[in-house]
C-alpha cells in the first residue's frame, strides 16, 4: 500500500496561519447574528416577541374591556409590556431555541469549533439585546404614539432593571432548556409565559390580581420586573424591593443554570 | 506492516491511554488504548454501544475521561481545548446543525469562526450541496444533512477530523462522494479518525483499524494485517453416521491437522465461531482442497460447505468476539 509522505506539521510546532481561529470579536458576532436571524425568520418567535406585545398595547389602552382601575390606561400599560416582551425574549424564546439546540446537537458542534462554550453564551446574550433593542424602539414607538409620556428621569433607572430582568429570564431560559427534553421545554416555556402573563404581575399591577396572589406574584420574578418598570418609568426613582427580589433570582437562577444545564 | 508507525514524527495524531469514561451505572469506556498515525485514516470499528462515540467525545473535548489520557496534536483537548479548537475538525453523529437555518447559511456560519476557512462555495459544489443550498436544515434528508455535516467539519482547514459514523443513511453514490473527500483530506495530510460500524467502510477507507467493543481497543493494526494477507479456506462439515461418537470441532481441526501434515501441507486448523466450521489457514489451491476432501471422505463427514479466499473484518470480528457485529 503506498502511503503519502505529505505528513502535516509535528504536534507542538508553530500553528499554520490556515489553523487559526477568527478574532473573538467576529466569532461572537457571527453567532449574535445567527441567534437574531433565527428568532425572526420564525413566525411563531416574531408573534410572540412583537406581534402579541403590540396588540396588547394598542387592545387594553384604546378599549376598556379590563378595568385597569386608573384613566392613564397607557401610562399603566405601558410598562407591562416592555416588562412582557423582556420575558418573551429572554425567557420563552431562549429556552425554546436553546432546547432544541441542544437536542440536535447544535450546542456541542459549536463548542468543538473555536466559538467555543462562552462565545456560544457571549453570542445569546448578544443576540438576545439585539431582539430586545428591536422590541423596545417598536414598542416604545407605538407607546408613545398611543400618548404615553413616561418620567424621563426613570429612563437609565429602566434601562438597569430591563437589563438585570433579561439575566434572571435568561438564566431561567437556560436552567430549563439546559434540564429537560426538548419537548419539555417547549411545554414548561409557554405554559410558564402563560402562567406568569396571567397571574405574575408582568402586564399588569399586583394590586389588580386577587388576594393571596396579590402578595405572592411581587415575589415571582416576573411581578417584580414588571412593578419595577412601572414604578421608574412612572415615577423615576428605582424602586429598592422589586429591583432586591429581582437581583435575588437572577443570583439564585443564574447559579441554578451554571450548576445543573447539561450540553448533552 | 509500517502503517502503525507515523511516516515522520514519533508522535500519532491522536493517542489514546488507558481511557475511562462512566455515565451513572454504565461504563461505556473501559480503559481503552488508541493511536491514529499523522496523515492517515484510522478507524474505529466496532458494533452499535461499543463506547466509539463516548471515545471520539473525549477526543473532541466534549466529555471529560474519568481516568486516563487524550493527546491530538499532543496537546489535552479539556485543557488545552483554545489552541486545539481552531485545528480539529468534528462530524457529530446527530448533525449539530441549527434546524431553521438554510443548509449554506450554516456552513457559511461554522466557517466564520476561522481565520481562513476554506471556499464554501466550492465546498459545496464538491459535496453537491448546491442543489439544497436555501433549504433549512430541517427539512434535508438523511444524506444531505450528512453531507452538510461534513462539509462544516473540514470548513475550516483541520490538522485532525473527527467524523462519527459519516456515511450512515447515505445511499451509495453519496457514500462514494463521501469517502473520495475524505480521501482527498489524507492527500492533504489531514489526519482523520472516523468512526463505523460498516465493515465495507472501514475496509475501503482505513490504513489503520481500531476495533472496539464493550469499551476496549480489543485489535488493531492495518486491514492486512487484521484479516492476514494469505487468506483462507473455511470447511463446514457435517457427521454422516448418528452412531458415531460426535468429536468436538476441536478435535477434527487436530485431526485434520495431522492429515494435511502427512499429505505434505503445513497449515494450521482452527476452530472458529461457528459451530461446525473449520478454518484451514494459509493459501487455498486445488492440492489442498484436495487433501481436505480426501480426509473428509475418510473420516465419514460430510462437507457442506467449503469457501476459500481472504478473510474479511466480519471473521475477524466474529473470531475477536464470537458475535456477528451488526
Amino acid at each position: 500500500m503506498s502511503l503519502p509522505v505529505d505528513v502535516p506539521a509535528e504536534p507542538g510546532a508553530a500553528v499554520p496561519p490556515e489553523q487559526r481561529a477568527a478574532p473573538l470579536a467576529r466569532r461572537v458576532a457571527a453567532q449574535a447574528r445567527i441567534e437574531m436571524r433565527t428568532v425572526l425568520r420564525n413566525g411563531e418567535q416574531l408573534v410572540i416577541t412583537l406581534v402579541l406585545p403590540v396588540l396588547l398595547l394598542v387592545g387594553l389602552t384604546r378599549t376598556s374591556l379590563v378595568d385597569l382601575g386608573t384613566e392613564d390606561r397607557i401610562g399603566l400599560v405601558a410598562p407591562g409590556v416592555l416588562a412582557l416582551a423582556v420575558m418573551s425574549t429572554a425567557f420563552t424564546s431562549q429556552a425554546i431555541a436553546t432546547g432544541f439546540d441542544r437536542r440536535n446537537g447544535v450546542l456541542r458542534l459549536m463548542a468543538t469549533t473555536p466559538l467555543g462554550r462562552s462565545g456560544l453564551l457571549a453570542g445569546k446574550v448578544l443576540g438576545i439585546a439585539g431582539i430586545q433593542l428591536l422590541q423596545m424602539a417598536v414598542l416604545v414607538a407605538v407607546s408613545l404614539v398611543l400618548g404615553w409620556s413616561p418620567s424621563l428621569g426613570g429612563v437609565p433607572g429602566a434601562l438597569l432593571v430591563v437589563v438585570l430582568g433579561t439575566a434572571a429570564f435568561t438564566s431561567l431560559a437556560l436552567l430549563v432548556a439546559g434540564t429537560l427534553r426538548a419537548e419539555a421545554v417547549l411545554a414548561v416555556a409557554n405554559l410558564l409565559w402563560v402562567l406568569l402573563l396571567a397571574g405574575g404581575a408582568v402586564l399588569l399591577p399586583a394590586s389588580l390580581l386577587p388576594a393571596p396572589l396579590a402578595e405572592l406574584a411581587v415575589l415571582l420574578p416576573s411581578g417584580a420586573l414588571g412593578e419595577a418598570l412601572r414604578t421608574v418609568l412612572a415615577e423615576g426613582t428605582v424602586p429598592l424591593v422589586p429591583v432586591g427580589v429581582l437581583s435575588a433570582w437572577t443570583v439564585l437562577l443564574g447559579g441554578a443554570a451554571v450548576r445543573f444545564f447539561r450540553w448533552h | 506492516m509500517p502503517a502503525t508507525t507515523p511516516a515522520s514524527t514519533g508522535e500519532p495524531a491522536v493517542r489514546v491511554t488507558g481511557l475511562t469514561k462512566r455515565y451513572r451505572r454504565v461504563e461505556a469506556v473501559r480503559g481503552l488504548d488508541l493511536a491514529a498515525p499523522c496523515g492517515r485514516i484510522t478507524a474505529l470499528l466496532g458494533p452499535n454501544g461499543a463506547g466509539k462515540t463516548t471515545t471520539v467525545e473525549c477526543c473532541e473535548g466534549l466529555r471529560r475521561p474519568d481516568t486516563g489520557t487524550v493527546r491530538v496534536l499532543g496537546l489535552d483537548p479539556v485543557r488545552d481545548a483554545q489552541a486545539l479548537r481552531p485545528r480539529v475538525g468534528v462530524m457529530l453523529q446527530d448533525g449539530g446543525l441549527p434546524s431553521t437555518v438554510p443548509a449554506l447559511e450554516a456552513l457559511e456560519h461554522v466557517s466564520r469562526m476561522y481565520a481562513r476557512p476554506r471556499d464554501v462555495g466550492e465546498l459545496a459544489d464538491r459535496l453537491g450541496l448546491s442543489s439544497f443550498a436555501r433549504t433549512p436544515v430541517r427539512r434535508l434528508s438523511g444524506g444531505q444533512r450528512q453531507r452538510l455535516a461534513l462539509a462544516t467539519a473540514v470548513v475550516g482547514r483541520p490538522a485532525v477530523v473527527f467524523l462519527d459514523e459519516p456515511s450512515a443513511g447515505l445511499d451509495p453514490q453519496a457514500r462514494l462522494a463521501v469517502w473520495q473527500l475524505v480521501r482527498d483530506l489524507r492527500t492533504e495530510g489531514v489526519s482523520v479518525v472516523v468512526t463505523t460500524h460498516q465493515m465495507a467502510e472501514a475496509e475501503a477507507l482505513a490504513d489503520h483499524v481500531v476495533v472496539v467493543d464493550h469499551g476496549q481497543a480489543i485489535a488493531s493494526g492495518t486491514v492486512d494485517s487484521l484479516v492476514g494477507g494469505d487468506g483462507s479456506m473455511r470447511v463446514s462439515v457435517q457427521h454422516l453416521d448418528p452412531h458415531h461418537v460426535e468429536r468436538s470441532d476441536g478435535e477434527l481441526a487436530q485431526h485434520l491437522t495431522v492429515a494435511l501434515g502427512r499429505s505434505g501441507h503445513e497449515h494450521s486448523v482452527t476452530t472458529s465461531s461457528l459451530a461446525g466450521t473449520l478454518e484451514v489457514h494459509g493459501a487455498p489451491g486445488p492440492e489442498l482442497v484436495h487433501a481436505v476432501t480426501g480426509w473428509a471422505r475418510d473420516q465419514g463427514v460430510l462437507i457442506t460447505s467449503l469457501t476459500t479466499g481472504r478473510r474479511t473484518l466480519e471473521d475477524v470480528f466474529l473470531d475477536l468476539t464470537g458475535r456477528s457485529l451488526r
